[in-house]
């Protein structure tokens, strides 16, 4: 790719920051560069942000409605996942899923819940809050 | 307490530290050329891995390889890595070095890095970066994939570094112990060149990696039109946020690749390495080709059909191939 050719294409999303690129210069030899970005990536990257934002929402009703605790809102709202989570904490899959489930939820201890939030990177009094909207 | 110390942006936070760290101290070496050398470009595949449900595409060698690489292979080079049982352990061990006046590499989980541009941060926990002072409580943080320094709280800090999960970085600090003053390129050059194109053009013997990981995808790719739409559209996303998003240079790594290949030319004056070099570059176009090709059809833009983005991958992947396989005989003449 030539250096002139290199898409400056800014989004929010980078906040004003740019990326280095490899490219020709004009005589032909490759040296680094900026760019600003790059739409194909800009816009895979929102669809990423919008799968999770989605998951979140979707989580955000079941806790809502009593079906879910808010640990699985919030497990997605911290953009993880159960596989995630689950290795994060060590435990199995199947044991974080169950404290996925307001009745057992609301059985963990002090330690467990703060073990939940520091992974998630929030405190314990969030985790245990239910948002009205995500 | 803080040191004179000259940032450089790089594409890659691995190659772009180890650059600027041994850079730091009189060991001049671009990232390009700590990429070449430590035979960083390669290709797997790695169907059981998932992230977010999305199997894993790597576009050059698994985190802290590159860096332990580069180790064995310059003459006289140490690093020194040290992980910590705990948060104290690891930020006091930081301090010291510090007070020090030394120059150190951590391991660190983007999620926790408050400088990241908000939307950008994912739990990603081999993300590396530099520490050259502090002051207060706020550390001084070359990270090479942004244009200037940054800085950070201890607390976030702490928590980037001690993130759990996948890859944990368990504190990992490190830094030079012994550098030598200067680097065999005539031995080096042809030994990790060939050892690039042997891993994955002919002799390549794993079936998810090197040319055969990327027909492997091809193959997947074509599958897609049988898949859950919505799956097929994050699948293709997935792909080019591998090979364009996370710090590659552009064309998963290709760009950066081609720019050592240039580097390794002039240093050994080989006109036969300029020719590699220009092929390289070629192919990182044809790859940006498909970067375009799957997020059209992710957004389900354009007439492109799942089989012509296949047929693209396996385009790049036969030209790869032959590059590859003049690359494994690579020698001085």
């Amino acid at each position: 790719m030539k250096k002139k050719d290199i898409p400056q294409q800014p989004h929010s999303l980078y906040e004003g920051e740019t990326k280095a690129i490899y490219a020709l210069n004009e005589e032909g030899k490759l040296e680094m560069a900026q760019t600003s970005g790059w739409e194909v990536e800009t816009d895979v990257l929102q669809q990423a942000i919008e799968e999770i934002n989605r998951l979140a929402e979707e989580a955000l009703v079941r806790v809502q409605k009593g079906e879910s605790s808010p640990l699985e809102y919030h497990m997605y709202a911290q953009r993880m996942d159960l596989p995630m989570l689950a290795q994060a904490v060590g435990r199995f899959k199947w044991q974080v899923k169950k404290h996925l489930k307001p009745k057992h939820f609301n059985k963990l201890n002090e330690q467990q819940l703060n073990l939940y939030a520091r992974v998630l990177g929030i405190d314990s009094e969030t985790l245990k809050e239910i948002p009205d909207e995500h | 307490m803080s040191i004179e110390f000259k940032h450089r942006q790089a594409a890659h936070c691995e190659t772009g530290v180890i650059s600027n760290l041994l850079s730091h101290y009189d060991l001049d070496i671009s990232e390009p050329m700590a990429f070449g050398l430590a035979s960083g470009l390669t290709f797997a595949y790695l169907k059981m891995v998932k992230i977010n449900g999305l199997p894993l595409m790597a576009y050059r060698m698994p985190p802290r390889m590159i860096i332990k690489l580069l180790s064995r292979r310059i003459h006289g080079l140490e690093i020194r890595f040290h992980k910590y049982k705990s948060e104290e352990e690891g930020m006091a061990a930081l301090d010291d070095k510090l007070a020090q006046d030394t120059i150190v590499g951590l391991q660190t989980s983007v999620f926790f890095l408050p400088y990241f541009p908000r939307e950008m941060r994912f739990h990603f926990n081999a993300h590396n970066l530099l520490v050259y002072g502090k002051e207060g409580d706020d550390y001084k943080i070359s990270d090479p994939i942004f244009s200037h320094l940054v800085q950070t709280d201890r607390e976030s800090l702490s928590q980037a570094r001690f993130s759990r999960g996948a890859l944990a970085p368990k504190g990992m600090m490190y830094y030079p112990a012994r550098i030598p003053e200067a680097i065999d390129y005539e031995k080096l050059i042809p030994k990790a060149i060939r050892f690039t194109g042997k891993m994955n053009g002919r002799w390549n013997p794993i079936p998810f990696a090197g040319i055969k990981g990327m027909k492997m995808i091809a193959r997947r790719i074509e599958k897609l039109k049988s898949d859950d739409p919505r799956y097929a559209r994050l699948f293709l996303g997935h792909i080019v946020r591998m090979q364009e998003e996370i710090g590659t240079g552009g064309a998963g790594f290709r760009f950066m690749y081609a720019a050592f290949l240039q580097e390794a030319s002039e240093k050994l004056n080989s006109a036969e390495l300029a020719d590699y070099a220009q092929e390289m570059n070629q192919t990182g176009d044809e790859w940006r080709e498909f970067a375009l090709l799957c997020a059209r059809m992710s957004k389900q833009r354009g007439d492109q059909e799942f089989h012509d983005i296949a047929e693209q991958l396996r385009r790049v992947a036969e030209k790869e191939y032959e590059l590859y396989n003049q690359m494994s005989g690579f020698k001085i003449r």
